[in-house]
């Protein structure tokens, strides 16, 4: 609610993106203060506010629980259901149907396509995607859906992997399969949809609706069932906790139970560990590695499972990335042509973080996160579950 | 030296100024003087409703005739001071169903444009409203910011030639056995008096205009009503409420700017410069407002304040509740009242209805001049002052004005069987230049000045405070006033102390007939500022108060300022 603002200015001196651009006139500006001048059925009168990356790192800090981030992202969609949607931000905010696209047979083609820079000059110009915006590799052996063992023998699980891990990087879903077998758990993973993520931040709410919703019918006999839900990708799980659900204003029975039972991969395995059933049996891993936590993470408000299970592993000593700070990519924003620069800069503090350690491997959570690292430092990186699959031994 | 003049106005309110503006255009010599800023009075105390007429039309038909005509002639002499927001007459379970067909036929009676709006497209443009609500009629009400209005007369009656003493008191009227023929003013802020001759006073002094009649020895009671408003942090209706039944307390929610104001009580009170606000009033008024807008009570107050009406009772009519009174205007002229020849009175009324009685005013003095010239007041449209955003932004054009662009809400007046209530050619020039809420948030993108405001809540840029200062607007309070700096969410919080500064600079700049003092001037507005927050303290008001008081006392000691 924009009326527990209390003007102090808070989140303005957070804000990543307010730092480094005079586009943006910050959160407050652009969240509770602009709100009071927005009403439904008239345009809204000020396009600053789609400079709002969505990191969140607002909601974080600010003292009175103004929730900045969602404010930001209903009035980008007030404005796309007045303007309409770019053709540009159409298609990279259906990253299921360009991963479907471009993951299989024809990915190398589609790489080598995309890897050239006349193409990326064109997409540049005809799209507005930024020629040197970190677009991930399509995979020629999409991660799939498997044949449905049946529900209710012993101790189940459902994995959400998102369309990154389906259409670019099989290897992360192949790890979170391994380590969660490894605690003795079936693991299920029923046909699924986009999150509906990157739907909701080019504000394109119907769209996301449908997403959302389709995602629960998949899921909801599952959840009935007991069965939790587990995702690797924690914007994916942030959206199916609370952001489809506030922001669609969804708020069904199916939709809640939903949102209960969704966790990200190292908060399960962290609750696992709290009850003493996390398997304990990894190798010492000799290695100091610097970790950014994302801020979608962040957003879950759950602390820091991945410190404090990664802890078991012998040797790992984890260097954490300053405070609040933010790769600036946010899911699509650094992809497009105005805002790559801004995404950039805003990402700086990190990337000096990271190519200080002198590492030649970090870790994040986020896939779209851990692009944007490498592409910036051309520092390798890896999910932690990656991480803790090799500590496994799997 | 005494100046001299044909008509010494008492008065800069809505009334007084519009009957500056119909004398100067008329070419009758006419000074105004006002005790405090203009607006300082009732007019700049009042709800923000651009009456359609429906609230009277069953208390009071002839009030709501006249409402529906200047309604009209309002939306085209100042278009930049309103909001076509359009107004809504609801029936909820508390009020009498019965009530509605009668509302309407009383309507159609006294010509004030109405229509029954399907309650499906109610809850599409006003979700917050109670389901519960039965039926619904439209009707032309809008929104109105009486300050800028007021600005806009005043320089209008400024290059009509007329002057404008504002901070003067009229402190004596002067006769010449039956005629009052000079009055002595002060300069409040200088101490020096001054004394005008003049042909007539007119008596424009709203609730107050009993003690300047009583300056020429003639006996005018006024009701002096009060009434009671909250503001609400931000709009939850872009509609005008009304509740459908006989207008009593707390029945409608006006959304002006950026806030939802709940009004109003009503509360006889002695004395029209001091009255305080009861809880029980805010009470009542929260209460009210939950029957419209269910959980209205848990959204943030910012502060509330009251105005008093004056209401006119002609000596045989006393008795009964003040809303029976009728709050159409009275013109007196005290030569055939009381034998007092040079003096005519101008009370009652409402701010919607300021031009006719000016108009009925003017007439009466011109006649009794012996001029000629009739009133153009209802075509002569206002100019925009320099301190607007607008003066350098193209208004919102056509229907996205009125409802935006997803709407196709469009006004269908003529309405089925009623007389067409205005020429089609000026329902066209209507569309064009209002106000609407997203114009100052447009503006300061457009000049990309984000970076650069003094009062963020109300988002005022330096510019324009500068402006307002270079024209001489100097008290913080005239410059919340003419800008609304310090009327948004923080209160004054982090906007005065800018503005103080800004004055302090200004004035060295500037020589200073009389200069002001920033810092008091900075303590006297919190302070007046803390007035009106107190009846709503609590909640999230309560914490903006509590960082306001941590900024200003516990920062900058403002408390320690010792009188000067
Ligand atoms: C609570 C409330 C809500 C209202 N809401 C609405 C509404 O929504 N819409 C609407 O159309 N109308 C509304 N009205 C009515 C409307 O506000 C008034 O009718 C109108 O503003 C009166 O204007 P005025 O110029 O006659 O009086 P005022 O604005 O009171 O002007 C009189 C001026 O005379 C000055 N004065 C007094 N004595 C002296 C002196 N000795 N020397 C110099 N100056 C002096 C005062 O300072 C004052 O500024 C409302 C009234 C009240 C009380
Ligand atoms: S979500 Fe991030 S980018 Fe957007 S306003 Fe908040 S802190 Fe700034
Ligand atoms: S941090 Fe919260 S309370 Fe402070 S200005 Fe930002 S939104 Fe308002």
């Amino acid at each position: 609610m924009l009326d527990h603002c209390i003007k102090c200015n808070i989140c303005t001196n957070a804000c990543p993106v307010a730092a480094v651009s005079d586009r943006f006139p910050g959160p407050k500006y652009v969240g509770p203060q602009a709100q009071r001048f927005r009403r439904v059925g008239q345009p809204v009168p000020d396009a600053a506010v789609d400079y709002c990356s969505g990191c969140r790192i607002c909601n974080l800090v600010c003292p009175t629980g103004v929730p900045i981030a969602e404010l930001n992202a209903r009035a980008r969609a007030q404005m796309v259901a007045e303007r309409g949607l770019p053709l540009r931000n159409w298609l990279i905010a259906h990253t299921d149907l360009i991963g479907r696209l471009s993951a299989g047979p024809q990915a190398p083609l589609v790489n080598a396509l995309l890897g050239w820079a006349g193409t990326r000059w064109l997409a540049e110009q005809c799209l507005g995607i930024h020629r040197h915006a970190p677009l991930p590799r399509a995979t020629r052996y999409p991660f799939r859906a498997r044949k449905q063992p049946r529900l209710g023998r012993g101790k189940q699980v459902v994995y959400f992997h998102g369309c990154a891990t389906r259409a670019y990087e099989p290897h992360v879903g192949a790890a979170a399969l391994a380590v969660l077998a490894r605690q003795g758990y079936e693991v299920l993973v029923p046909p699924q949809n986009c999150c509906g993520l990157p739907l909701l931040s080019n504000g394109d709410f119907a769209a996301a609706r449908r997403a959302h919703m389709a995602n629960v019918r998949h899921l909801w006999p599952y959840v009935q069932a007991g069965v939790p839900i587990v995702g690797t990708s924690t914007s994916c799980t942030l959206t199916l906790k609370e952001e489809a659900p506030e922001l669609l204003d969804l708020h069904s029975h199916e939709v809640q139970a939903v949102a209960a039972a969704t966790y990200d991969i190292f908060e399960f395995l962290r609750h696992l560990a709290e009850r003493g059933e996390l398997c304990d049996a990894v190798r010492p891993l000799e290695q100091e590695l610097p970790y950014h936590m994302p801020c979608q993470y962040r957003a879950h408000r759950i602390g820091q499972p991945v410190v404090d299970v990664l802890s078991m592993i012998p040797g790992l000593r984890l260097k954490l990335s300053p405070a609040a700070s933010c790769c600036g990519i946010a899911g699509t924003y650094g992809l497009k042509r105005e805002k790559y620069a801004l995404a950039q800069a805003v990402g700086r503090p990190l990337f000096s973080f990271i190519t200080q350690t002198g590492s030649s491997l970090a870790l994040c959570d986020s896939e779209t996160c851990r692009w944007q690292i490498s592409h910036a430092t051309g520092v390798a990186t890896k999910h932690p579950i990656e991480l803790l699959a090799e500590a496994y031994e799997l | 030296m005494p100046y001299e003049t044909e008509v010494l106005i008492i008065g800069g309110g809505a009334t007084g100024l519009g009957c500056a503006l119909d004398l100067a255009l008329r070419g009758i010599g006419c000074i105004l003087v006002e005790k405090g800023d203009l607006a300082s009075g009732t007019t700049g105390r009042y709800h923000g409703l651009l009456h359609s007429g429906g609230r009277y039309v069953t208390s009071d038909p002839q009030s709501a005739r006249e409402c529906a005509r200047e309604n009209v002639i309002l939306r085209r002499i100042m278009p930049h001071c309103l909001e076509d927001t359009s107004g809504v007459f609801v029936v909820t379970p508390w009020d009498d169903a019965d009530y509605a067909d009668q509302f309407v036929a009383n309507c159609h009676a006294a010509g004030v444009a109405v229509q029954e709006l399907p309650l499906a497209e109610l809850q599409r443009r006003e979700s917050l409203l109670n389901r519960a609500i039965s039926r619904a009629f439209e009707l032309h009400d809008g929104s109105a910011d009486s300050f800028l209005a007021a600005r806009s007369l005043a320089l209008a009656v400024e290059s009509a030639g007329a002057r404008i003493f504002s901070y003067h008191q009229l402190e004596r009227l002067i006769r010449m056995g039956d005629r009052v023929v000079a009055g002595v003013v002060t300069d409040r802020r200088s101490g020096e008096q001054q004394r005008i001759d003049c042909a007539y006073v007119l008596n424009a002094s709203g609730a107050w205009a009993g003690r300047v009649a009583a300056l020429a020895g003639v006996q005018l009671t006024l009701v002096a009503g009060k009434g009671t408003m909250v503001a609400m942090n931000h709009r939850m209706v872009n509609t005008v409420v009304n509740r459908c039944k006989y207008p009593a307390d707390g029945d409608i929610i006006v959304p002006i700017h950026t806030v939802a104001v709940l009004g109003t009580t009503d509360l006889h009170v002695p004395d029209p410069d001091h009255y305080g606000i009861e809880a029980h009033e805010v009470a009542l008024l929260l209460a009210e407002g939950e029957k419209l807008i269910p959980g209205l009570s848990r959204y943030r107050a910012l502060r509330a304040w009251a105005g008093v009406r004056p209401l006119y009772q002609d000596s045989g009519q006393r008795g009964g509740a003040d809303r029976a009174i009728p709050r159409t205007f009275k013109l007196l002229d005290h030569r055939e009242r009381d034998g007092v020849a040079g003096l005519i009175s101008l009370v009652g009324g409402k701010w919607t209805t300021y031009r006719l009685m000016a108009e009925e005013a003017v007439n009466l003095v011109a006649q009794r001049l012996g001029k000629l010239q009739p009133c153009r007041t209802a075509h002569e449209v206002l100019p925009v002052p320099a301190t607007e955003h607008r003066a350098h932004l193209p208004p919102l054009r056509g229907a996205a004005a009125r409802y935006g662009a997803q709407t196709e809400h469009k006004a269908t007046w003529p309405i089925n069987g009623l007389a067409q209530p205005w020429g089609q050619n000026e329902i066209q020039g209507l569309d064009a230049d209002y106000y609407y809420l997203g114009q100052h948030l447009g503006a300061v993108e457009q000049s990309q000045a984000a970076g650069d405001l003094i009062c963020e809540c109300e988002l005022v840029t330096r510019a324009r405070v500068l402006t307002a200062l270079e024209q001489g607007i100097h008290t913080l309070d005239d410059i919340r006033r003419t800008l609304r700096v310090g009327m948004g969410p923080c209160q004054g919080g982090w906007c005065v102390y800018r503005t103080a500064a800004l004055l302090y600079e200004v004035q060295q700049t500037q020589a200073q007939d009389a200069p002001i003092d920033p810092n008091m001037a900075l303590r006297d507005f919190l302070q007046a500022r803390w007035k009106g927050a107190l009846p709503i303290l609590w909640g999230d008001q309560l914490r903006q108060a509590r960082l306001d008081e941590q900024i200003y006392v516990g920062l900058l000691g403002v408390d320690l300022i010792a009188d000067s």
